[in-house]
């Protein structure tokens, strides 16, 4: 066994890739050859580092060694330095751009510090369906601290000195929203999860509650015994089968354990969990929707006043948290507000998960301290655009938020930084765009989901959004106007302005955000009628390159529509007025010599 | 019956159970491999219930000696399934697209010769310390 | 009451704290537009919400606009109710409900009294920028109701009161978005509902997208026809309703010219359903007598109280949700169906006219008699003894497309025999009325003593449910008086109990009583107008030289010449009906 003394692990990523990662692992292992060293020590090729800016990489283990920008003719450096005699290349260092010194351990770069695992702890480490592991993880502490040492008072104190601020989108201050629920008086109170995550491309509760489910059982115990609550409810939906699986197990062994239930570690504190299946709909995760749908009404917002913390659940004083806030409870517990509230920023303490997608090489689910900026993010965690393309936008908080750019790459992120730029923090959807992506059309999705998920109670979400959507279309279509454009700032204004939940208030926020950013793009599309993305189908010409075609007439034989003429062996037109744009002719043509335009 | 009536009680349980994992992480003599599967919608949706079922078999059979526990998301949506495997005495290594032959090349080369075989995803955060 | 100080408009105002900024605004003489709020004070009945934005204002320190209706002030708040983002903002809103809204008012029924078209006058849109997609939805007829929900602005009024007034629950909102409407559970046929037709869904309806059927075209046919004789009958509440349509105040009281009118249109005969009234508290006052009677005697089969079953849209309420009680209602058919059968028999007869050749009238305050009429138990081979019921609002068009000046006609009379009646029938029209005249009879009845005071006040007024006893004589007679079904359910849900005690029990489906109606002239949410109805139906009952319906001349002529005794053989054929286990006929398909 381990048969190799030394590994050399060269990125592959495609950011990497792209400047000869390839030729570097040829040289390494040439070199290696050279010293006769090919049987003690092993070149591979790994997946994206994350770290493209800095690219390429090449990493020795098991001694850590970092090395950035290196380039295939320093492999021999890095072989008969290194490997043979065990001096590392400085030049080649990471360099940490604070104190400007070489970084010989990656252990101890910045860089793995860019993401920090509060909220996913556990997620990865321990098996969520074994309570055991949870507990050996610190499992279930904070609720035992918070039953015997500490009052309700001191633990809403915690979380508000934590500056915990819930993760579901608003960013309201969780220990205040405790404080308040506590004060209300009542016979009976409750605390309820919301796990009706249905940002489109979010998936960060389910994780959690996939990779640890204990950790919302727990804090949920801790939250009912900070507002005087026995009950607990999780509002999950039905489309998260193994979610609400492994929280049945979690629920279930946590009773057998004695964490739920009567006089939970003989503290006199009673507190029980139960699940409501949600059907799905979008709107039930404002949390007075998402009251009404468990009370079995239909799932439509209420306007607020009367919060949930005066009146919620069957009118009972009801506190509802995210799931991501929850999985923070239990750790600021154990490690103290002022351990959390060191990380982040001013207003946003902590971390944020967020599910990162689209053009990125590295889509995955992240957690980084509140205050990082989105080009940390893009390029140094998600390993820069695919294919090496042009970082054009990204899309946060879902079809709440907006799409920010270039400008704003360098922007801490919190709260409200986000909420300036025209987005918003959301429930931490990241969709990261390039050139291929056009902005109207990205603008079209977004209301086309807030168009199908709108609950129909208030007027500016339900028609206003469909007007919304209507004139994009039309914009997309090559048919809009510049007062198309007024209109559309006019009423996506409006419609934040008054329509009745959150939701709909933030509705128009893709909309907004994209003609606040790419105007020029909105432009292109009314005036020159031109999609620069080559999204938008309509502004697209079929034509045959009249050079090129040789008049085999296979495009011709293959056009449903009778669009293309011509003589055999001449070359042949394209009709624009009767395209369809369907693709059929470039599919049949042999010769290249149809292009869209 | 409830397992936990105390403080003490968990604190005590705690205390076995990392007893019991610091054993399994120090257990170089015997030679214990541990791997990790995530087992999220994601990575099940990915395959990783057959990756899993699979090494167990395989191992088996090979008459290795490996403990296999399912775990939630890594992180790695990009290269789901994802698994991973630490070996006595070394750092963990991530592997992402893990499928059938991929596995069987995990098992061959990693964990018996500890070669490394491609597909190592990179770990790009640390774990808070509790 | 605490009063807290806010400033709305920059008038600096001393308000009630817990009041909204609606309700303030509107003391203070600024009346914000508003379309889905509707609010019936008197019953304390209100949907408010939040909505159509219509009543959105700026309040300063908040990021966004508020609705006025569903805010409550606060000490130091500042409100500005017109300033240049709100009355943007408003007009948007409004451009956006009429981009879905078809734009066919010259055709639409609610034409001249739609909120939403004299909001659209009142902010002057003259175009709506939006073009787009419509929403549409299948029309739906019931025989009293028609919703034709491409109209429906979602402003969920009727959701409320067939909810929470009517405890009903045959409309609420269903799908989503752009689709969301208020329809029956799985967008079923409203007659295959629960519902009992009270149509307080199409008073309550701001736009055209509720309202009743229309049978005035039938009516003119049928007065066109030379062979047929056409009876007409008055509800009592519709003479202190229908001066509203042609703009004479509320609680005006305008029996003379409504029977002047009626005879202008060309009905052969002007009748009263107040003399049905009277004949009504004869039937059902004996049938109270007799349960007494037989239960203080012992008998346990006989069902107490008796439940009075003058109001469609009820009957219909506990056929569907108590069939287990259809024994305890009293087998008195109403007014309206009392009428007919007396024209149909006993005035054919005397006119020596065909049954067929006869067609009667009814003019109501309600929607659901145009359902009564039409049940098949008040048909002689396939012949209903009332043809067509009008409402209050029909009549008011057909007085409108006869060319009358309703205000300048001269005060007539009705035409006899059916034409009389008392005090007591008059209040028929208001809630506690029928059990106030059946106690004037009663009382005289049972205690052979006469009445010397015939007003009693304690059974009037608005409270939802209301309880009194009366005095007969030593037997205390205890009463209970409920109007709207969610209070009628829960008197009914006391009796199912076996022990309320009551001996006899009011209900009416509608606010106020019948004055309340759904047939009624629209008041838009405006209680007062329905308060001064009921003034005018205690200021005419008081009028009425004869004021106990036993005493009425033509009632103790028609049972000496035809009836014999009250619950006699021909009472009990004509006069009286049985009721249908409608629990199982709620249909739902797919």
């Amino acid at each position: 066994m381990a048969k190799f003394k030394m590994h050399l692990l060269v990125c592959g990523g495609t950011g990497c890739n792209a400047s000869r990662s390839q030729e570097i692992a040829a040289n390494l292992k040439s070199s290696l050859k050279d010293n006769g060293l090919e049987n003690e020590v092993q070149v591979i090729l790994t997946g994206c580092f994350g770290f493209c800016e800095k690219g390429p990489i090449v990493k020795v283990m098991p001694d850590n060694t970092f090395y950035t920008e290196v380039k295939p003719e320093d492999a021999i450096e890095i072989i008969m330095e290194h490997v043979v005699k065990g001096r590392k290349v400085t030049r080649l260092l990471y360099t940490d751009p604070e104190n400007k010194q070489h970084v010989a351990d990656s252990k101890h770069m910045g860089f793995y510090k860019k993401q920090m695992r509060i909220a996913l702890r556990n997620c990865g480490y321990i098996d969520p369906q074994n309570i055991e592991e949870y507990i050996g993880a610190d499992g279930y502490t904070a609720l035992a601290k918070c039953l015997g040492e500490m009052t309700p008072e001191q633990v809403i104190n915690e979380i508000k000195l934590s500056g915990l601020r819930g993760r579901g989108g608003g960013g309201f201050p969780t220990g205040l929203k405790w404080e308040i629920a506590s004060k209300n008086h009542a016979d009976q109170k409750y605390v309820v999860c919301n796990a009706d995550e249905g940002d489109p491309g979010a998936f960060m509760d389910r994780s959690i509650l996939e990779g640890d489910p204990h950790t919302v059982l727990e804090a949920m115990a801790i939250n009912g015994f900070a507002i005087g609550a026995t009950k607990g409810l999780i509002y999950i939906r039905a489309e998260y089968p193994l979610a609400i699986n492994r929280l049945l197990v979690a629920i279930d062994q946590a009773h057998e354990y004695g964490l739920l239930g009567e006089n939970i570690l003989g503290s006199g504190f009673n507190f029980d969990i139960e699940l409501r299946y949600g059907a799905g709909a979008f709107v039930c995760g404002e949390e007075t929707a998402l009251i009404h749908s468990m009370e079995g009404q239909r799932g439509e917002p209420t306007f607020k006043p009367p919060f949930p913390a005066q009146s919620g659940y069957n009118k009972k004083p009801t506190n509802v948290n995210n799931v991501e806030t929850y999985a923070n409870i239990p750790i600021i517990i154990t490690k103290g507000a002022n351990w959390f509230n060191k990380i982040g920023t001013e207003k946003s303490k902590g971390t944020k998960v967020f599910a990162l997608a689209g053009q990125i090489n590295n889509v995955g689910l992240i957690e980084v301290p509140m205050g990082i900026t989105l080009r940390e993010i893009i390029f140094e965690i998600g390993g820069g655009i695919k294919g090496g393309r042009e970082f054009k936008a990204v899309q946060t908080g879902g079809p709440s938020g907006g799409c920010l750019t270039n400008k704003h790459l360098d922007t801490p992120i919190d709260y409200d930084n986000l909420i300036a730029a025209g987005s918003m923090m959301g429930s931490g959807g990241m969709v990261v765009m390039d050139e291929t992506s056009c902005m109207v059309a990205i603008a079209k999705f977004y209301l086309e989901f807030t168009v199908e998920e709108s609950c129909g109670k208030c007027s500016p979400c339900r028609i206003g959004n469909k007007r919304l959507h209507e004139i994009l279309e039309k914009i997309t279509k090559g048919n809009g106007t510049m007062e198309d454009l007024d209109t559309l700032t006019n009423l996506g204004r409006v419609i934040k302005d008054t329509a009745l939940c959150g939701l709909g208030q933030t509705s128009p926020n893709p909309v907004l955000s994209t003609i606040e950013n790419f105007y020029d793009e909105y432009l292109e599309h009314i005036k020159d009628k031109k999609c620069r993305a080559g999204v938008c189908k309509s502004l697209m010409q079929y034509v045959i390159d009249q050079e090129q075609c040789v008049g085999c007439t296979a495009c011709a034989r293959n056009c449903p529509v009778n669009a293309i003429s011509g003589e055999k062996k001449m070359p042949h037109f394209i009709n624009t007025e009767l395209c369809i744009k369907c693709g059929a002719c470039i599919e049949k043509c042999k010769f290249n010599a149809i292009s869209i335009c | 019956m409830t397992k936990i009536k105390s403080l003490a009680d968990l604190k005590a349980m705690k205390q076995s159970v990392q007893e019991k994992i610091d054993t399994r992480a120090k257990g170089k003599a015997e030679g214990l491999v541990q791997v990790k599967i995530a087992m999220a919608t994601c990575g099940i949706a990915a395959g990783a219930k057959n990756v899993m079922d699979y090494m167990m078999s395989e191992t088996e059979k090979r008459g290795m000696d490996v403990v296999f526990t399912q775990t939630g998301c890594m992180g790695y949506c990009h290269a789901e399934p994802t698994i991973e495997v630490t070996l006595p005495g070394k750092e963990p290594i991530v592997f992402g697209y893990v499928d059938l032959k991929k596995a069987d090349e995990i098992i061959d080369k990693y964990i018996k010769d500890g070669e490394l075989v491609e597909g190592i995803i990179p770990v790009n955060y640390e774990k808070i310390n509790n | 009451m605490e009063k807290i100080n806010i400033i709305i408009d920059n008038k600096p105002l001393q308000v009630e704290k817990g009041q909204t900024v609606l309700k303030a605004a509107r003391a203070a003489g600024i009346d914000i537009p508003t379309l889905c709020y509707y609010e019936l004070d008197g019953v304390k009945l209100e949907n408010r919400p939040g909505g159509c934005r219509m009543c959105v204002v700026e309040i300063e320190g908040r990021k966004n606009l508020a609705p006025a209706c569903a805010t409550e002030v606060a000490e130091g708040m500042v409100i500005h109710t017109c300033s240049l983002r709100v009355v943007n903002a408003r007009r948007t809103v409004l451009e956006l409900i009429l981009s879905d809204h078809p734009a066919d008012c010259l055709i639409c029924p609610k034409s001249g009294k739609c909120e939403l078209q004299d909001l659209a006058q009142r902010l002057g849109v003259r175009e709506i920028p939006y073009q787009g997609e419509q929403s549409t939805y299948r029309k739906d007829m019931s025989p009293a109701i028609i919703r034709d929900v491409d109209k429906c602005v979602m402003c969920r009024r009727c959701e409320t009161v067939c909810n929470v007034w009517q405890t009903v629950g045959a409309l609420s909102a269903v799908n989503r978005g752009f689709q969301a409407v208020v329809a029956p559970a799985f967008e079923q046929d409203l007659a295959k509902s629960p519902c009992t037709m009270c149509g307080q869904c199409v008073m309550a309806c701001p736009v055209g997208a509720l309202s009743e059927v229309d049978l005035t075209r039938q009516v003119i046919t049928a007065i066109s026809d030379p062979k047929k004789t056409v009876v007409v009958q008055t509800a009592p509440a519709v003479r202190v309703a229908l001066g509203e349509e042609f703009g004479m105040e509320p609680g005006s009281i305008v029996t003379g010219q409504m029977a002047s009118a009626l005879r202008r249109i060309g009905f052969d005969y002007i009748f009263d359903t107040d003399f049905a009234a009277d004949l009504t508290i004869m039937e059902e006052g004996t049938e109270l007598l007799t349960r007494i009677d037989k239960f203080t005697k012992g008998d346990k089969n006989v069902k107490l109280p008796i439940l009075t079953s003058c109001c469609p849209g009820w009957v219909n309420f506990f056929e569907t949700n108590y069939p287990d009680m259809l024994d305890v209602p009293s087998t008195a058919k109403s007014p309206q169906q009392m009428f007919g059968a007396v024209a149909k028999n006993y005035l054919a007869n005397k006119l020596g006219i065909k049954r067929e050749d006869m067609v009667v009238v009814s003019i109501m305050p309600c929607v659901a008699k145009k359902f009564e009429s039409q049940r098949e138990e008040f048909k002689e081979n396939g012949n209903p003894d009332v043809d067509y019921s009008l409402t209050t609002r029909e009549l008011a068009e057909l007085i409108r497309q006869f060319n009358i000046d309703f205000k300048t006609l001269p005060v007539e009379d009705f035409d006899n025999p059916l034409g009389e009646s008392t005090g007591a029938a008059v209040i028929f029209g208001a809630t506690g009325g029928v059990i106030e005249a059946a106690t004037r009879t009663a009382y005289e009845l049972f205690t052979g003593k006469k009445l010397e005071k015939v007003d009693f006040t304690e059974l009037r007024g608005l409270e939802g449910v209301r309880e009194a006893t009366v005095d007969f004589n030593g037997t205390p007679i205890k009463i209970g008086i409920a109007h709207g079904l969610s209070n009628a359910r829960k008197l009914l849900d006391e009796v199912k109990k076996g022990n309320s005690g009551f001996h006899a029990i009011e209900v009416m489906a509608c606010p106020g009583g019948c004055i309340g109606g759904a047939g009624q002239p629209f008041h838009h949410g405006n209680f007062d107008i329905i308060r001064k109805r009921q003034e005018a139906i205690y200021r005419e009952d008081a009028g009425k030289p004869i004021r106990k319906s036993h005493e009425n001349p033509y009632i103790q002529t028609l049972y000496k010449e035809w009836l014999g005794a009250p619950c006699g053989e021909i009472s009990h054929h004509l006069l009286h009906t049985h009721y249908f286990d409608k629990s199982k006929h709620i249909e739902i398909e797919g």
